[in-house]
């Protein structure tokens, strides 16, 4: 389980020239990168990149347009994942994940939770149910072994006193760290995380930070995860891919990418010739640190509002297809102007874009709308 | 040729009515999101009704304009069962909104079971009857169009102009469209949920009243258990259709209308019902929304 | 009828004036959807036409009930039930509940002596009252054996909770012989004792047991998996006319047609599984509910095979494994073997301690199933089925196991029905018979098997009562017939007890694994599946 090092660099999953269109919107245009063995990689970009749109393809949710994603496994046998039936990818190419609003099967109980997980190695071992019904002893002993594993993910989860609790029951933060420790009781070697940091306190991020790393060192699982809290990213990747308007924009080590102008540009939402005027008129070392980490006293209102963001993005999903983000967007750009204050104002109006706009609205839409702004705004137009 | 347009205005009349029947469950399925199982006894009431009115108009009156007659028949029929969908909502279904999916489920099916046996018990078991209101046929090159279908398929037109007029173009209709999407935020903005409910209830009741007076004029008898049959057909043709779409519901009204006609005609009488079930089943296999359903998104 | 008071106006009303007011109401309504079914009758005449009998006294009757029904409920009913909720502020605990009041030391005894004066006096207590009091003295008679039975269970509440599945058991096993026992005390004779039980095990026992093992199987699909269906009757009407034409065709015993019926309908399972798998929610529920009728029409078109609606008679009967048969010309028959008087009540019996093992079976399976991957893996499907795909779970399979296993227990069912009653129509597999069995289950609380033995129970057991009450029929005149009523109450006291319950009698569910202690999950938190 353990043996990182050896395969440290090579890659684990590579996406090559993956597009997804929905009729003639493209989400995701041409992206290529890769994840490597035992490291962190993370998925960043404004709301609408397409970073969720990139791990369904990868998890089998949609099926891409074009392009190819494999995976390696660390037995040297690799899949083509955009040909694995949905179901598959986490079975046979070991790949799990977590949703980002999150999904557990909340009227069973943690352990049940987990149990659930083990579904096709438990299938295995009672027979495919034959033997189970009649009793065999070897079905009994790979139950043993799953409730053993499923206590072990819960104690890292630091979540065993709640072991018989039905899932539904838990606070917010509890439900994202069971939800990864279900994906961890499949045995996946890579685990894709949807924000996993969305919608908790400091103390829960922190302690969500030391989960990951613990995965990441003690069980040679690679991670993929989207995030928006930078604390988290930087803090923990290894390696950054930036996506905008479903193209990759920076690809590196999170220092490279941090200073990339072409990420500040996309996080601003200003064209890249007004790069280099955001950034005098800002100071530059100010906008890379609001970027960078962000004054945790704002991590509150912060989580708050992407919290109720997840419920009323459900409720319109099903009627208004893509009505969707807007709500979202709004309520990130609420985010941005209570994290930032006066410096980074500017960031507002590129998060509040709805998202999945087809890129030839782009630069009209990168333009800064809110009032604060009009100074610059108006200098663009 | 002859025969096949036969068929075809055999299938349009039996259409009219399914489709008069599914616009109740499509309405109720839009707005609240449940199956109305009582709705297709509230049809066999809607006939009784018009069936009791029909005796009371002959007992009191020696000679009545037939047109007349349908017209206080429908009229007294929307009224009753506007009554009787009102209350069943209010007793049975308000009190489980919001609560476990198939709790009202269970109360519709439990109405059905109650009006039709309802009807049983005071009515009597037997099929009642009624001499032909209507008889007149016309031969039109050698297609035979009895006034009966001609009566059915105006009265159908004109019902659906005047119903689209309603949910499109009034602000009752803006408000039962507004709840459609989203009932939380349309009781925010100040529409009456409850209400808008009731009257979206009593619209499908009315039609299928008026449903329940054609049937009783096209087939001349009626019985108690006649509320199950074009009840499931008309639940099968709001589903083909695509079930919370209104141009769904009549144009599978039709389909199943025209299937079972054609069928009958040219197959055999007795598989008609199971032809338009498997119809029903293989259009879903390939359009699981049905035919002009909005595909229900599956947010990952 | 509970219909909800509207709060705004109830600030100023006292509690008698608003129940006036909603009397009223109340009243108006019910004239209004009476008025031309009750207070005017279609008869048809010698000639056969139609004409119209008029019943204002009746429709005045019933809507005066209505009002003072309404008028009760509002000013005595809701104070009351809003006071059975409200703690007492000085002690902190709840009023004197219902129960407590209902069920007292002194009544219990009154009970007792009234139910012994009346079955010791019952001779001459018929003589002197004559046939019309003698009723209702039989139906008092009922009515406080009922209540003793009730304290009984009231009393020792808590034992029986903590001990309900073993003492249910054991209840259902010695049913039969309690009821043999007891009836021949009273009639005085064993034979007498046989004669008499054949109604109470066969309409009650056999058919509630009918029921539960049906619940049972659906309640695999609907409450474990989350797919709603309602066709489940097609996999009863399957087992059974699988075991009918079999069985008259070719002779196969029962035992082996049992597990072919099983079989049979457990691959109709699947053959319906396998279109329905992309539907979800209503359009499954219809699907379902057209594969239901497709199955039934076929039955009663294709006549070569089914021999139409006039249906299949002369099923073979059941053996005891081919040793001991119930027929009486054949050698083995059981009173020739044992030396006992000839009797038909030892084929109930014998019927009845079979279905019993099928029930037992089915509960069996199902509760090891649950605690098996294929069982958490349907839970969790009705859950969140994304989840699952997302976990490797392969829902397809998944679902067709789910459709399978529930078919499979239907067709073991459908097969024990045709041998039952000796003779199998489409009439016995309506779409009315599925909505049974699945208000059966929702009713008893998906999920849970005692909530849905005890509702299958509540539900048919109602129902078979009404055909017992002939002493009504002195109240309401010679023409009053209680079986047709019903139905109508039947559909009535499905929307009365969801209403009360909206998650059926056992909301919660009982986990299938736990580390420390196993604490049943609210129903807050379940949820009821999309499909």
């Amino acid at each position: 389980m353990s043996d990182a090092s050896s395969s440290v660099n090579d890659a684990i999953l590579q996406v090559e020239h993956l597009s997804m269109k929905f009729g003639g919107l493209v989400a995701i245009g041409d992206l290529s990168f890769q994840a490597r063995r035992g490291e962190i990689t993370a998925l960043i970009g404004p709301n609408g990149a397409g970073k969720t749109t990139v791990f369904n393809c990868i998890t089998g949710f949609y099926k891409p347009s074009e392009g190819m994603i494999t995976l390696s496994r660390r037995d040297g046998s690799s899949f083509l994942l955009e040909r694995l039936p949905n179901h598959e990818i986490p079975a046979r190419a070991k790949v799990a994940r977590t949703f980002q609003n999150i999904r557990l099967f909340s009227g069973m109980t943690l352990l049940e939770n987990l149990l659930v997980a083990q579904h096709n190695k438990l299938m295995k071992a009672s027979g495919y149910t034959v033997l189970g019904l009649f009793g065999y002893s070897g079905y009994r002993t790979a139950s043993a072994e799953s409730i053993d594993l499923a206590r072990h993910w819960l104690e890292k989860a630091d979540l065993v006193d709640r072991a018989d609790d039905p899932a539904g029951d838990l606070p917010y933060g509890a439900q994202r760290r069971l939800e990864i420790a279900r994906a961890m009781c499949t045995g996946p070697e890579l685990l894709c995380l949807d924000e996993p940091a969305a919608g908790l306190n400091p103390k829960e991020s922190m302690a969500l930070n030391a989960l990951l790393m613990d995965i990441k060192d003690n069980t040679g699982t690679s991670i993929l995860l989207i995030e928006h809290d930078m604390a988290v990213v930087m803090q923990i990747s290894d390696h950054v891919v930036v996506l905008e308007y479903g193209r990759k924009i920076s690809d590196g080590s999170p220092h490279a990418v941090r200073t990339d102008p072409r990420v500040i540009a996309a996080y601003l939402g200003v064209e890249d010739e007004d790069v280099e005027t955001v950034l005098t008129e800002v100071g530059d070392e100010d906008v890379i640190e609001q970027l960078d980490t962000g004054p945790d006293s704002a991590h509150g209102p912060d989580s708050s509002s992407s919290y109720f963001a997840g419920p009323v993005t459900d409720t319109v999903g099903h009627t208004e297809g893509e009505r969707v983000t807007v709500s979202k967007g709004a309520s990130k750009a609420g985010q941005v102007d209570a994290r930032s204050g006066a410096a980074a104002r500017p960031a507002s109006p590129a998060e509040a874009k709805p998202t999945e706009k087809p890129s030839a609205e782009k630069s009209s839409a990168a333009k800064p709308k809110t009032p604060g702004d009009s100074n610059r705004g108006g200098g663009n137009e | 040729m002859q025969y096949f347009v036969q068929q075809l205005i055999n299938g349009l009349t039996l259409g009219s009515i399914y489709g008069l029947i599914a616009i109740g469950y499509t309405m109720v399925y839009g707005i609240i999101g449940m199956i109305n199982f009582a709705h297709g006894d509230i049809f066999m009431i809607g006939a009784f009704a018009a069936l009791i009115v029909f005796l009371i108009l002959g007992a009191l009156f020696y000679s009545l304009p037939v047109v007349i007659a349908l017209l206080v028949m429908m009229i007294v029929a929307m009224l009753l069962t506007s009554m009787y969908n009102w209350t069943i909502e209010k007793v049975a279904y308000r009190p489980l909104r919001g609560s476990f999916r198939l709790a009202p489920l269970i109360t519709a099916i439990g109405m059905s079971i109650a009006l039709s046996n309802f009807v049983q018990v005071t009515q009597g078991p037997r099929n009642k009857p009624v001499p032909p209101m209507v008889s007149k046929v016309y031969n039109i090159a050698g297609i035979s169009v009895s006034l009966k279908q001609i009566i059915i398929v105006l009265v159908t037109i004109v019902l659906l102009a005047l119903f689209w007029y309603l949910v499109n173009k009034t602000s009752l209709g803006r408000a039962q469209r507004a709840c459609e999407q989203d009932r939380k935020m349309a009781a925010l903005l100040g529409i009456d949920v409850d209400r808008t409910i009731s009257i979206t209830f009593i619209m499908g009741a009315a039609l299928a009243a008026v449903a329940g007076t054609l049937f009783l004029m096209y087939y001349g008898v009626v019985v108690f258990s006649d509320g199950f049959t074009p009840g499931v057909k008309a639940f099968t043709a709001a589903v083909l259709g695509g079930i919370g779409s209104l141009p769904g519901a009549v144009l599978g009204g039709l389909m199943i209308g025209f299937i079972e006609s054609m069928w009958s005609a040219y197959f055999s009488i007795d598989y008609k019902d199971v032809a338009a079930f498997s119809i029903l089943a293989i259009v879903l296999i390939f359009l699981p929304s049905g035919i002009l359903g909005r595909p229900e998104v599956e947010k990952v | 009828m509970a219909v909800t008071a509207s709060p705004e106006r109830d600030i100023v009303a006292t509690p008698m004036q608003r129940a006036t007011r909603e009397a009223l109401y109340a009243g108006a309504i019910a004239l209004g959807l009476f008025v031309l079914f009750i207070g005017l009758k279609t008869n048809q005449n010698i000639s056969n036409e139609l004409i119209l009998e008029q019943r204002w006294g009746l429709l005045a009757i019933v809507v005066v009930l209505t009002m003072a029904g309404r008028f009760l409920y509002v000013a005595y009913g809701q104070p009351f039930l809003a006071n059975q909720k409200i703690a007492d502020v000085a002690t902190g605990l709840l009023p004197e509940s219902v129960a407590t009041r209902f069920f007292r030391l002194p009544y219990f005894l009154a009970a007792i002596v009234t139910v012994a004066v009346l079955v010791f006096l019952a001779g001459p207590l018929d003589g002197l009252l004559g046939p019309g009091l003698a009723g209702y003295a039989r139906f008092l008679r009922a009515l406080a054996i009922i209540y003793a039975l009730a304290s009984v269970l009231f009393y020792f509440r808590t034992f029986i909770h903590a001990h309900f599945s073993a003492l249910g058991i054991t209840a259902l096993a010695l049913y039969p012989v309690i009821v043999v026992l007891v009836l021949a005390l009273y009639g005085g004779s064993v034979a007498a004792g046989f004669q008499g039980s054949l109604k109470w095990v066969d309409n009650f026992g056999i058919q509630i047991l009918i029921y539960v093992m049906l619940a049972w199987g659906l309640n695999i699909v609907v409450g474990l998996a989350g797919l709603l269906d309602l066709g489940y009757v097609a996999f009863y009407a399957v087992g059974a006319y699988a075991y009918a034409l079999l069985g008259t065709h070719y002779g196969l015993s029962f035992w082996i047609l049992l597990p072919a019926a099983g079989a049979m309908a457990a691959f109709w399972g699947v053959l319906l599984g396998f279109p329905v798998l992309r539907l979800r929610g209503d359009y499954l529920a219809i699907v379902t509910l057209a594969f239901g009728e497709i199955i039934r029409l076929v039955l009663i078109n294709w006549r070569e095979v089914t021999n139409g609606s006039a249906g299949i008679s002369g099923i073979p009967k059941v053996t005891f494994f081919g040793l001991i048969s119930f027929n009486v010309s054949d050698p083995n028959y059981i009173a020739k073997v044992f030396d006992i008087a000839t009797s038909s009540a030892y084929y109930k019996i014998f019927l009845y301690y079979l279905i019993l093992g099928l029930c037992l079976l089915t509960a069996f399976v199902t509760i090891r199933l649950r605690r098996m991957p294929v069982g958490r893996a349907w839970e969790a499907l009705r859950e969140d089925e994304i989840a699952c795909r997302s976990l490797g779970i392969n829902t397809t399979t998944t679902k067709l196991t789910a459709f399978a296993t529930g078919a499979m227990f239907g067709g073991f069912a459908g097969s024990f029905f045709a041998a039952r009653q000796g003779f199998v129509s489409p009439e016995s597999f309506i779409f009315l018979e599925s909505a049974i069995i699945l208000a059966i289950v929702v009713l008893g609380g998906m999920g849970s098997l005692v909530g849905i033995a005890v509702a299958a129970m509540v539900m048919i057991g109602g129902t078979e009562v009404l055909r017992e009450l002939d002493f009504l029929k002195q109240v309401f005149g010679p023409d009053f017939t209680p079986e047709l009523y019903r139905m109508l109450l039947f559909g009535m006291a499905m929307v009365i007890v969801m209403l009360w319950k909206p998650r059926g009698f056992v909301g919660s569910r009982e986990p299938t694994a736990f580390l420390k202690e196993s604490r049943a999950v609210s129903g807050a938190f379940t949820k009821e599946g999309h499909g």
